[in-house]
């Protein structure tokens, strides 16, 4: 089953930049994708839109049977609710300890205490990290950051997750680390879309990989067919 | 049930939010603080000029002289049709014997004048004291008065008093229209402080917005937030007016100069106004901070 359809997708800036030229792409549920591509590609950009950051300037995007490029400013939180996503820059809370950066998704959405008590931990050790619920962001390392990010993302139980170069900012034992936690993620069943410039992970994951250039798709390889030679 | 859960997090967040953010917080504070002193000033000033103005005008009254003579029948039917005319809310008659005793106790030169005049032969007259229910129609009245017969004269010191009604009502308008242009000076201010400190936020409403907090889930915690905000600045201005006026009255007596420029007794009136101040210092927050959240709302 699809759980992501994008027909003629094209995004134009204000500023006359247009980053993505009319895409077609169709991610099934439970798929693990890789975008990437250089810099200025339109990788960002392809991800925004699924998360409606921003809005396609033509064509339809369908995540799960929500219309996305039509969603109304004030109706947006309907489709953050459904998605998790992941930044290289962590995106925590820097005044919140680790429990209460997660358990903020959740509150936001009125749930009881006692149950947002038990996801919050139970998403914490999916993430190995149960023993720093009560640590502030800025005492821990730049990994563990990152698994607070995604424990917050997921802690909702979207059917998507979203990460924008989440091991950008990471050291390689580090990302290897992250990309464990993603593939455990996967296997649980949320679909993942990943942005990154790392040939390297993408490689050694042998996942499907879209490979974009100039804001179009130059090859999408199925899964177990990606060759770092290939650039 | 969720809605109250939601709400009761709300509260208590938007809570402890003004003081994780206190020196924000305090600009904010200190803003609603000082323009509320200064909206509660005008309010005061403003109060009481309508008050002097009011005093004023409840005291002006149109004296008729009667024509010397006329008799005890002739000045009830003058009585009578005075009564008859529009804007006449009430008369008192007054003797020219109780006349004189007035004048000689005010001023004791007028003994020696008056002294050696009997009812018969005093140049005091009789007079009728009108009070008109329209202080604009007492110019009207007069001229009505002045055209019935066996009046002799009719005064109500057209120049001063024409005059002052003018000042008055310049003067009343002037003061309604100064404290609403403050309170919103006040509102816009307030906005504008809560918005910069509402930027340094920008992060943590981003966040909310991506983990998928609807608009209103955001605007919610920070619309309460602004309403403590109103509330914390309106404390000092409250007390500032309360005890302020209190003892500026004690200090006067209650007067300025005259008796005739009473000021408005302390209770309830610094109730009401610190009543006034804390609502406008409760809606002015709520709008502030609304106004200032709803600026990171777009996409
Ligand atoms: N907010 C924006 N306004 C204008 N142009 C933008 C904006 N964001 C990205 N771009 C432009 O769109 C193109 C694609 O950017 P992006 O999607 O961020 O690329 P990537 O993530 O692959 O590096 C680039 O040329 C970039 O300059
Ligand atoms: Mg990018």
């Amino acid at each position: 089953m699809d759980l992501i359809r994008m027909k003629n997708v094209k995004k134009v800036y204000k500023n006359g930049v247009t980053a993505v030229y009319d895409l077609d792409l169709t991610i099934e549920k439970g798929e693990f994708v890789f975008v990437i591509g250089s810099t200025g590609c339109g990788k960002s950009t392809l991800i925004k839109m699924l998360y409606r950051a921003e809005k396609p300037t033509s064509g339809i995007i369908n995540i799960g049977g929500i219309d996305v490029a039509k969603l109304k400013n004030r109706n947006v939180y309907k489709i953050r609710r459904k998605i998790g996503v992941v930044f290289q820059d962590f995106k925590l809370l820097e005044r919140s300890t680790v429990y209460e950066n997660v358990a903020f998704t959740l509150e936001v959405f009125g749930i009881p205490k006692a149950e947002i008590h038990e996801k919050v931990l139970k998403v914490l050790d999916l993430v190995g990290l149960k023993h720093k619920v009560k640590n502030y962001p800025n005492q821990l390392s730049g990994g563990e950051q990152q698994r607070v990010a995604i424990a917050r993302a997921i802690v909702n139980g979207p059917k998507l997750l979203i990460c924008d170069e989440p091991t950008g900012n990471l050291d390689e034992t580090t990302s290897l680390g992250i990309m464990q936690v993603l593939e455990e993620i996967n296997k649980l069943g949320t679909t993942i879309i990943m942005v990154t410039h790392d040939t390297d992970i993408v490689q050694r994951m042998q996942k499907r990989v879209v490979l974009l250039d100039s804001g179009r798709i130059l090859k999408d390889y199925e899964k177990g067919t990606y060759r770092h030679e290939a650039i | 049930m969720k809605l109250f859960r939601m709400l009761g997090r709300n509260i208590r967040d938007s809570f402890k939010s003004v003081f994780r953010n206190f020196s924000l917080s305090l600009a904010s504070i200190s803003c609603i603080t000082i323009t509320l002193i200064v909206v509660a000033l005008s309010m005061v000033l403003s109060a009481n000029v309508n008050n002097f103005a009011d005093n004023v005008e409840k005291d002006l009254t149109i004296v008729v002289f009667i024509e010397r003579g006329a008799s005890d029948e002739i000045i009830e039917k003058l009585g009578d049709s005075i009564d008859l005319l529009n804007y006449v809310e009430s008369k008192t008659f007054k003797d020219r014997m109780d006349i004189t005793k007035e004048m000689i106790e005010e001023d004791r030169t007028f003994e020696m004048i008056l002294s050696k005049y009997t009812r018969e032969n005093t140049p005091v007259r009789d007079e009728y004291l009108i009070k008109v229910t329209d202080i604009e129609k007492i110019g009207e009245v007069a001229d009505n008065i002045r055209k019935l017969d066996n009046v002799y004269g009719v005064e109500y010191g057209e120049t001063i008093i024409d005059s002052l009604i003018t000042i008055f009502d310049v003067l009343r308008k002037a003061s309604y229209i100064s404290v609403i242009a403050l309170v919103l000076v006040t509102a816009f201010l307030i906005s504008n402080t809560i918005k910069i400190t509402i930027f340094s936020r920008k992060r943590e409403i981003e966040i909310m917005r991506l983990v998928g907090a609807s608009n209103l889930n955001i605007k919610i915690p920070f619309i309460f937030e602004g309403l403590f905000l109103g509330i914390i600045g309106t404390i000092i201005p409250i007390i500032l007016t309360t005890y302020g006026y209190v003892a500026i009255y004690q200090h006067f007596n209650g007067q300025v100069f005259s008796p005739f420029l009473k000021l408005i007794s302390p209770t309830p009136f610094v109730y009401q106004t610190s009543l006034l101040l804390l609502v406008i210092g409760m809606l002015v927050g709520m709008f502030g901070s609304y106004r200032a959240v709803k600026k990171h709302l777009k996409i």
